[in-house]
C-alpha cells in the first residue's frame, strides 16, 4: 500500500478521541465499584469509623495509601505518554514513603520496645494481605485496560505504576475495616500487599502494554 | 517551537476533535519529515534505506492509534520523535539488527524537508493481505480506491457505523500484527 493511500485511510478513521486522563478516570470508577462491592460482601467498616480518623495512626494509613494512589496515577500517565518526563512523578513517591517513614519513626520513639513485635504481627496479617490483593484486583484489571491505550516506552514500568495504584486503593479500602493501626503493621503487611500488586502489574504490563 | 510545529499542533488539536481534513493535512505534512529522518538514520547504520517506507508507515499507524496520548498544548515534536524512534527500533529488532537509537537522533525531525515522493512499503502490504476479509476490503475500499465511508457501506451492504468500526479495528489489528511479527 502506498503511504498516501494509508494516510487517506487513517484520516477516514478520524474520530473524536477521549483523553488518556478521562479514560483512566472511567476505568478507575469501574474498578473501584468492583472493589467496593467486594468490600460490602465481605467486610464492614470498623467500629467508630469516621471519628477514628482523628487518630494519627489511623489517619496515617489513609494518607499513605491515598497519596501513593495519587502519585501512581501521575506516574502511570507519564510513563504511557511518549516523550513525557516521568522523573518528577517518580520523585513524588517520596511523599507517601516519607509519611510512612515518619509514622514508623514516631512509633519507635513513642511506644515501648515490647509493643513493637505485637504491633507488627497484628491480628489479621494474612487477612490483610489477601483482602488488599483481592480488592485491588478489579482496580488492576481496569487500570491496565485503560493504560493499554497508552504508548509506554517501558511497558513493565507502566504496568508497575498501575499495580501500585491498584494496591494502594485496595489498601485504602481495607484500612476502613482494619483494626491494626501500628505503622509497623502498615509498613510490613500493607507494604507487602502493595509490593505484590506492583510486581503483578509489572509482569502483566510487560506483556500487555507493549504497542 | 517554530511556525511549522505550531501549525502541526493546531492541526492535531483539530484532529483529536474529529476534524478529518485537518487530520489528513497533518499526516501528509509529517510523513515526509518522518521519512527523511528515518532514511538518514538507516543510511548511517548501513541498513538499506529501501526499508524506510516500512518504518514511515508503522510510525503513521502508531501516531494514528496513539494520538490521544498527545496532550493538547504540549509540544508535538518530542512526542512525534519518541514514537518514530520506537518504531524504528521495533523495525530494526524485527530484522535482527542492533536497536540502540538515541532519541536525540530524531531532534531534526522538525527541520526535515516537506516534499518527498510517497512510495510503496512491503511490511504493511504483507500484513494487510493476512487481515480478515471484511477488514481488508474496507481498508482497500477507503484507502486504495478512495471511496467514502458511505460508498463503502453501500458497496459492502453494511451500515456506515459498522464500516467505521471495521476500519478502526483493521488499523488496530494491522498494527498488532506488525508488532507481533518478530
Amino acid at each position: 500500500m502506498k503511504t498516501d493511500d494509508l494516510i487517506r485511510g487513517l484520516a477516514a478513521d478520524a474520530q473524536r478521541q477521549r483523553s488518556l486522563e478521562s479514560g483512566l478516570a472511567l476505568a478507575l470508577a469501574a474498578g473501584l465499584a468492583g472493589a467496593v462491592a467486594l468490600f460490602a460482601m465481605m467486610l464492614a467498616p470498623r467500629q467508630g469509623m469516621p471519628g477514628l480518623l482523628m487518630e494519627p495512626r489511623v489517619l496515617m494509613k489513609f494518607v499513605v495509601s491515598l497519596s501513593l494512589a495519587a502519585v501512581s496515577v501521575w506516574l502511570a500517565l507519564r510513563l504511557v505518554r511518549p516523550g513525557a518526563d516521568a522523573r518528577p512523578s517518580a520523585w513524588a513517591l517520596a511523599v507517601p514513603g516519607g509519611v510512612l517513614a515518619v509514622g514508623v519513626a514516631a512509633e519507635l520513639l513513642v511506644t515501648p520496645a515490647q509493643g513493637w513485635m505485637p504491633g507488627l504481627v497484628g491480628h489479621n496479617a494474612v487477612f490483610c494481605l489477601s483482602l488488599v490483593t483481592l480488592m485491588g484486583a478489579p482496580v488492576l484489571a481496569a487500570t491496565l485496560f485503560a493504560l493499554k491505550r497508552g504508548a509506554p516506552e517501558h511497558p513493565a514500568w507502566a504496568g508497575a505504576a498501575g499495580g501500585a495504584l491498584a494496591g494502594s486503593l485496595g489498601a485504602a479500602l481495607y484500612a476502613l475495616h482494619c483494626v491494626d493501626d501500628s505503622p509497623l503493621f502498615v509498613l510490613t503487611w500493607y507494604g507487602l500487599a502493595i509490593g505484590f500488586m506492583t510486581a503483578a502489574g509489572a509482569l502483566i504490563g510487560r506483556r500487555t502494554l507493549s504497542w | 517551537m517554530d511556525d511549522r510545529e505550531r501549525r502541526w499542533m493546531q492541526l492535531m488539536q483539530a484532529a483529536l476533535a474529529g476534524d478529518q481534513p485537518s487530520y489528513e493535512r497533518l499526516l501528509r505534512e509529517i510523513a515526509p519529515a518522518i521519512r527523511s529522518v528515518v532514511e538518514r538514520r538507516l543510511r548511517q547504520m548501513g541498513a538499506p534505506t529501501g526499508e524506510s517506507e516500512d518504518v514511515v508507515q508503522e510510525t503513521l499507524l502508531a501516531v494514528h492509534l496513539k494520538r490521544h496520548t498527545w496532550r493538547p498544548n504540549d509540544p508535538l515534536g518530542p512526542w512525534l520523535r519518541t514514537i518514530a524512534r520506537n518504531k524504528l527500533v521495533d523495525h530494526l529488532r524485527r530484522r535482527g539488527r542492533r536497536a540502540e537509537v538515541p532519541v536525540e537522533d530524531f531532534a531534526d525531525l522538525l527541520a526535515a524537508p516537506e516534499e518527498r515522493p510517497s512510495t510503496e512499503a512491503d511490511d504493511v502490504e504483507r500484513h494487510l493481505a493476512l487481515l480478515p476479509d471484511k477488514q481488508r476490503s474496507v481498508i482497500r475500499s477507503i484507502a486504495v480506491d478512495g471511496a467514502s465511508v458511505g460508498e463503502t457501506a453501500e458497496r459492502m451492504r453494511m451500515t456506515p457505523g459498522a464500516v467505521r468500526v471495521t476500519l478502526h479495528r483493521a488499523f488496530a489489528s494491522l498494527s498488532a500484527r506488525l508488532k507481533a511479527d518478530e
